[in-house]
């Protein structure tokens, strides 16, 4: 084994340049191959933690402008949601699918007003359902419940960002819990704090929507209707759903059942469905990308190795004349090939892996406004422990496979012929 | 006999076939010290190459050490030319990129001693050819006498019976042919190597005890030289 070191290192030594060059390949390959995986997770990654924000089997539904006539309308009538959708949402006409349920209604910006200190907020009228849908996690008190609604008390969830601006900096946000709040010139009595992430969309404190559509005269109007649901499970199934549900939505707003412009549904779970195939299809992509890149440099490993044997054509000829078998011969050049492969990639990888950090502490902390949410393009691209040590095997193979036509080559060398040549 | 040979046809085909050998018959006994000779293009370097299991035959049979060589696969070629044979030729055939105790060690190396062993009996063998104080030079560094030394300590070390030398002082000047014909005649003497070499000088042919001549493929006279009177030059020199 030392003696085998010792040959592939004088053999290394011997040829730098040749070294060199096919080491920048591999190099160069596996690099390639981490910094696309790196990216690619950090796209995926991004995605994901889009997603993470609301459970999945949920449906948010929207307003829109109708685009076909209907009952003497015109097109292009504007439909408001209201608590009647929220009604035929929950009756028996869907309870088959349908399971919790909230309306929200958006207000603001308001000036949110502690004592003397104050800060700008967005208030959003719910039910207490909202708080599992949207994967809200309290951090102290509690969230809207049904004694809010009913009683349309003034009752407000602020996040922990809002609590600590209002507490003069102060990390004690769980004091506000119990004390009153003023929007403008409602007072209200914070309920609850709960964690803001610093990835969501624009921060908002919840309220009870009855509450809200008393003191903005919107009775009888909401934003946006959420709910969660069960038993749709293929892309068929919820297609089916979503037009029944549309059509009675658009019935009782007297527009044709089928205008797909009135009301807007926005389902999560198809979408996520979606993202998952797209996903799949970018890794899948990177992948093929990577081991192209990858298949070049081991093309380029293994004609060096070639050129190389048939230089070195003499000195395996002398070394079968004095009794090497062709095994050793072999054995010579298989080594010398997955040794300059896995130093060289090794090297790559880590040059990839370095890129993957520098990618992380630019492009992974940048962000951008898309309506109106604050949306990360990279989150964390780097590639995990695992990816590398496959990378590592992967290197070993891919050494190997440039190392097997020259090693086969040499090992086919006649001694005879190699001595005649000079 | 250690080497057998019946009716050894070779015929290279390189477009047109080249009838080499036209049928040897030759037998070289356990320790015998022979000279093959003949003009250039008879076939000398194609029997020592039969001989040294590093080329084939087409016809015939080749008994080496009771053994009939004939259809070897490479790995047991590679075998018998480790245990049995050690070849000498005209160009040295160093590895240039090791050093001289490096390149006498690497049979070794194939038989699988040790690397410590390796270097002592290489050692030894490069001290006894007044060499030691080149044993880390490149084989760049050494005169055509050294190299030719060299090459032979390393036909030497695995202590073949057999010893095969192309033209061994081809390309060596004659004092320092004499010195080589010296040794493996030396080496003949006390360590009972049976040596073949081929050659077309008189001189280089006159150390040794039998001349074999080869002609148009086959083998011509055979001269009996115990005396070593052969050369015209006389003994104990070698004319360039
Ligand atoms: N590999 C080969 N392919 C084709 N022809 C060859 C080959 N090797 C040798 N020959 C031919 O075979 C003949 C005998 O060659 P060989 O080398 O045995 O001669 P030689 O007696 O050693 O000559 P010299 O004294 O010049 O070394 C020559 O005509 C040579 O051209
Ligand atoms: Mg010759």
């Amino acid at each position: 084994m030392n003696d085998l070191l010792t040959e592939i290192w004088e053999s290394i030594r011997r040829n730098k340049l040749r070294t060199a060059l096919t080491g920048f390949a591999v190099a160069w390959g596996i690099f390639m191959l981490i910094v696309l995986l790196g990216a690619g997770n950090g796209l995926m990654n991004a995605f994901m933690n889009q997603g993470e924000h609301f459970a999945t089997n949920t449906m948010a539904v929207f307003g829109g402008v109708t685009s076909k006539p209907a009952n003497g309308y015109q097109t292009g009538r504007r439909i408001n949601l209201n608590d009647q959708d929220v009604a035929i949402t929950q009756s028996a006409l869907f309870s088959g699918n349908v399971d919790k349920i909230s309306p929200e209604l958006f207000k603001g910006p308001y000036t949110l007003a502690f004592k003397s200190r104050h800060t700008s907020v967005y208030l959003n009228g719910c039910y207490p359902s909202l708080m599992e849908m949207n994967k809200i996690e309290m951090l102290e008190g509690r969230f809207i419940n049904q004694n809010d609604i009913k009683q349309h008390r003034k009752s407000i969830v602020l996040a922990a960002s809002h609590a600590i601006e209002l507490m003069n900096g102060g990390e004690d946000y769980a004091s506000l819990v119990g004390k009153t709040v003023t929007t403008d010139n409602i007072t209200w009595v914070v309920v609850g704090v709960y964690k803001t992430d610093r990835t969501a969309q624009r921060v908002e404190a919840f309220a009870p929507i009855t509450t809200m559509q008393m003191i903005t005269n919107d009775i009888n109007y909401v934003d946006r209707i959420n709910f969660s649901f069960h038993g749709l499970t293929t892309k068929e199934e919820n297609e089916q759903f979503e037009k029944t549900y549309r059509a009675a939505l658009n019935r009782a707003h007297k527009a044709a059942p089928d205008d797909e412009s009135s009301i807007w549904i926005w389902n999560r779970f198809t979408q996520n469905m979606q993202m998952g195939k797209g996903t799949h299809y970018i890794r899948t992509a990177l992948w093929v990308l990577g081991i192209l890149t990858l298949v070049g440099g081991i093309v380029g490993v293994s004609n060096i190795m070639l050129i190389t044997v048939k230089e070195r054509t003499r000195e395996f000829g002398i070394r079968k004349a004095i009794g090497a078998s062709p095994r050793e011969i072999m054995k010579l050049i298989l080594a010398e090939s997955v040794s300059i492969t896995a130093l060289f990639g090794y090297i790559g990888m880590f040059l990839g892996m370095v890129a993957c950090e520098v990618m992380k502490m630019t492009v992974g902390q940048s962000s951008v406004e898309f309506f109106g949410e604050t949306i990360r393009l990279f989150v964390n691209p780097t590639v995990s422990l695992s990816i590398s040590f496959g990378v590592t095997i992967l290197l070993v193979v891919a050494g190997a496979i440039a190392g097997i036509s020259p090693a086969m080559k040499a090992a086919r060398i006649r001694p005879i012929e190699a001595l005649n040549e000079t | 006999m250690l080497i057998d040979l019946h009716n050894i046809h070779k015929t290279y085909d390189n477009g047109q076939p080249l009838h080499v050998l036209k049928g040897i018959d030759l037998g070289i006994g356990e320790g015998e010290f022979v000279s093959i000779m003949g003009a250039s293009g008879s076939g000398k370097s194609t029997l020592l190459n039969i001989l040294g299991i590093l080329d084939n035959y087409d016809e015939g049979e080749y008994w080496l050490d009771s053994k009939l060589i004939k259809n070897l696969s490479e790995k047991e070629a590679a075998h018998y030319r480790n245990q049995l044979i050690g070849f000498v030729f005209q160009s040295f055939n160093l590895i240039n990129f090791k050093t001289a105790v490096e390149n006498v060690e690497l049979p070794l190396y194939y038989q699988g001693v040790s690397r410590k062993k390796r270097n002592e009996l290489a050692m030894s063998y490069l001290e006894h050819f007044g060499l030691a104080d080149w044993a880390t030079h490149y084989p760049n560094e050494l005169s055509g006498g050294q190299k030719q030394r060299v090459a032979i300590a390393r036909a030497l070390i695995t202590r073949p019976r057999i010893l095969l030398a192309d033209e061994p002082t081809g390309a060596l000047d004659s004092k320092t042919s004499v010195e080589v014909m010296d040794l493996l005649t030396e080496l003949n003497r006390t360590e009972k190597v049976t040596i073949i070499v081929v050659t077309h000088e008189s001189g280089v042919a006159n150390c040794t005890d039998k001349i074999i001549h080869i002609k148009d493929g086959i083998i011509g006279e055979t001269t009996l030289n115990e005396q070593h009177q052969s050369s015209i030059f006389g003994t104990n020199t070698i004319m360039k």
